[in-house]
């Protein structure tokens, strides 16, 4: 192969003017020329359209090229799509390497045009360097367990299970609790119609029961999971029982759960200060108290004030019950007397808050409308106030329920994050001092009950699952999907996938979307049958080995094993190229395909060139 | 050559750090541009010899990012990477190189901030250390 003459065709993109804004471009492109072996160098508008793709495969053809570098955003995203075009063209996918020149250069050196366009040649001529030492490779095929395991038995785990199943693949669906349904079963209803989440939740869990490809293990851990794409070997522990089983994809929506504000607002000083999800359960419980009253505080321990992110279904939960207190009261009271929380509740008529309501009365025509309804059965109107910073009601529905919760005379009061509303308990009875940012006057409400809007969190056992699955958690502790646009529901590691609030916070819709998707994505390998593992293995040239097997021992896969004549050997279908056994062999006698001594070395040279002064 | 400025050789694992690079970008986060990537599937790859080359060629500095221990992809690569950093550390001793121009950092796919601060606090690092002494040595 070394005799081969190498022809090397580059493509540099502009990303529209991602690249072209902060690089000079052409610059780049007219340097790369003199660059050795490359026959040909081009940039493109976006080499990832279609233009871009095409001028790649015809390139190839009219000159003969058996190299190719494209310069453009990052292999992260972009190689797969790359090596698909080399190869439609004939060339084998291992003839082609990507120069980052985006992600890592133009938007990091945005302000700094000269020194962003000699970094970018400096890396393009490490690609080259890179590409002259090249060597086509063969995927070695190998087959799949036509079997799927889905850890998490909520809405999106059931989801997945029910779409991969439904698609002829058998999936085990493991659950750590003693039933299925997952965080949804908190709650007494769900947005925006009020469905009854118990009914909601009942429809999916009897498909999933009654589908014959569907096994439900509850009570039940991934506590090992070995192998790789298409090949898992996974042990499921059954309180204590544990069970080997083998399948081809791991699809993970362990859930989520609720923050508790512990110190936040009074929290724990009273029993009628509750969290969101705490308060579906006095409704679906039908334990709530009496009540003339009500508070929610939004953005509980979200947006900064613990967790950095805004928790986004909160706003919407809190806007549908409001709703439901205010045209539901009545029924989601149940019979009197059971387990009320509230003594005593008289109408509230603290001298400020008289003072508002007719203020509220005197700015507003709807003051009849809501005598009419003050009048009807159920006595004097419940006062309901939501405290937020902004309500995030996105989408269409969502701002219809605020608009419509406005109308029935929910008052949402903002706050700023540095003047929160202040709780305190006195003798037993809620008292909330906050400043209102409209009016610009200090005023006091004394509620029945507050209702604390926390974020959801990341699971207590994220990380472990993270460890054992070696796949990536975010900043705030939820897993980190391959690409947020462009891979959603892919983790970087082939084979895994990820869905629902266990990826961040999602309300049902989102999840069971995510859940669908990620099991679409999964089926992939099942209905294809085979997978080509990337061809990045180690390989022993036993000629040089000397057979210390210090290799063997440091290989995570247990990939290398010693022959009958003494000599390393490596599985190549278990081998994942990490390289670690390359780097111990004190004989050199091992050989890293596709990352191979030479072409690290001839990049870290290019990379020099210029430097020694 | 005009001014000096220093030139690092960034080695950054695939699954981490190299992301972390990445994320940096998609996040707008602006640092100096004295770094070259290169990527390797784990830090674990990586033999002391790589290192001494990269000084021997004209490298003021060189960063050796992975993922955090624990997070490897490939298990324990990391671990065993920081066994050989060391030792390629008491190796530039040796040779009268300062230990402060090899840096071993755990950078995780989330960690763009981290990469960015890394990068610009190196390049701060390398420029009160001056020229690699390697500089300008025949080969």
């Amino acid at each position: 192969m070394s005799d081969e003459e190498k022809r090397i065709g580059v493509f540099i993109c502009h990303c529209g003017s991602n690249i072209a804004g902060f690089i000079d471009v052409p610059a780049v492109t007219e340097y790369v020329k003199t660059l050795p072996d490359v026959v040909f160098a081009t940039r493109n508008l976006y080499t990832c359209a279609d233009d871009g793709l095409t001028s790649i495969k015809e390139s190839i053809k009219e000159h003969k090229l058996n190299r190719v570098v494209v310069a453009a955003c990052t292999p992260r995203t972009h190689a797969p799509l790359f090596q698909g075009t080399c190869q439609e063209a004939g060339l084998n996918k291992y003839l082609f390497t990507f120069v980052n020149i985006r992600d890592q250069c133009s938007w990091v050196h945005m302000k700094e045009k000269e020194k962003a366009t000699e970094k970018a040649k400096d890396l393009l001529r490490m690609g080259v360097a890179r590409a002259r030492l090249l060597q086509a490779q063969d995927e070695v095929k190998v087959g799949v367990t036509s079997a799927a395991v889905v850890i998490g038995g909520g809405v999106a785990g059931m989801s997945a299970a029910l779409s991969i199943a439904d698609q002829g693949f058998p999936v085990r669906l493991v659950e750590k609790e003693s039933e299925l349904g997952g965080f949804v079963r908190n709650l007494s209803s769900v947005y925006q119609e009020r469905e009854d989440a118990g009914a909601l939740l009942k429809t999916i869990i009897d498909r999933v029961r009654s589908n014959p490809n569907i096994e439900v293990l509850l009570n039940s851990e991934v506590i090992s999971a070995d192998g790789f794409v298409g090949n898992y070997d996974i042990i499921i522990d059954t309180k204590g029982q544990e069970r080997n089983d083998k399948v081809g994809v791991i699809v993970l929506a362990t859930g989520t759960r609720e923050y508790i504000p512990k110190g936040l607002y009074g929290y724990g000083q009273s029993p009628n200060i509750v969290t969101l999800t705490e308060f579906e359960k006095l409704v679906k419980e039908r334990k709530l108290p009496k009540l003339s009253s009500v508070a929610f505080i939004q953005c509980v321990g979200s947006r900064g004030q613990d967790k950095s992110y805004c928790s986004r279904i909160c706003c919407n939960v809190s806007l549908k019950n409001a709703m439901n207190l205010a045209e539901n009261y009545k029924n989601m009271r149940g019979l009197e007397g059971t387990g009320a929380v509230v003594e005593a509740a008289a109408p509230k008529e603290t001298p400020s808050e008289g003072g508002e309501r007719r203020h509220g009365r005197r700015g507003r025509r709807g003051g009849a409308e809501e005598s009419e309804e003050g009048g009807a059965s159920e006595g004097p109107k419940l006062e309901i106030v939501i405290f937020n910073r902004d309500i995030m009601a996105y989408g269409v529905d969502h701002e219809l329920m605020y608009n419509k919760a406005r109308e029935k005379k929910v008052r949402l009061v903002r706050y700023t994050p540095k003047n929160i509303p202040k709780v305190s308990v006195d003798s037993g009875k809620l008292v909330i001092d906050y400043w209102h940012d409209t009016l610009q006057m200090q005023r006091r409400m004394t509620p029945d009950l507050i209702v604390l809007a926390t974020p959801v969190t990341s699971q207590a056992d994220a990380k472990e699952i993270s460890m054992m699955l070696k796949v990536p958690l975010g900043q705030d502790g939820f897993f980190l999907e391959a690409h947020v646009k462009l891979r959603p529901v892919d983790f970087a590691t082939d084979g895994i996938y990820v869905c629902g609030t266990c990826k961040g916070p999602a309300d049902i819709p989102e999840a069971v979307s995510q859940g669908i998707a990620a099991a679409s994505r999964a089926s992939i390998p099942l209905a294809r049958g085979f997978v080509q593992p990337e061809a990045l293995s180690a390989f022993v040239d036993s000629e040089v080995c000397s057979g210390c097997g210090n290799c063997i021992e440091v290989c995570p896969f247990t990939a290398i094993r010693k022959n009958e004549h003494g000599k390393a050997e490596v599985t190549i279908a278990a081998c994942k190229g990490c390289g670690n056994c390359g780097a111990t062999c004190p004989e050199n006698a091992i050989f890293m395909n596709n990352y191979s001594d030479e072409q690290l070395l001839a990049e870290a040279k290019a990379a020099l060139q210029e430097a020694k002064g | 050559m005009t001014e000096w400025d220093p030139k690092i050789v960034a080695f950054c694992c695939n699954w981490c750090s190299y992301a972390g690079a990445d994320l940096a970008g998609v996040s707008r986060m602006q640092y100096p541009p004295n770094a070259r990537v290169i990527r390797i599937m784990c830090t674990g790859r990586l033999e002391p010899e790589f290192i001494l080359r990269a000084f021997e060629l004209g490298a003021d500095g060189v960063l050796v990012a992975g993922c955090h221990i624990g997070d490897c992809h490939y298990v324990s690569g990391n671990e065993k990477a920081e066994a050989k950093i060391a030792m390629a550390a008491e190796l530039l001793d040796v040779l009268g190189i300062d230990k402060r121009r090899l840096r071993l950092e755990w950078i995780s796919a989330s960690e763009g901030r981290k990469f960015a601060d890394t990068m610009k606090d190196f390049v701060d690092k390398l420029r009160e250390l001056g020229p690699s002494p390697l500089k300008g040595v025949t080969q």
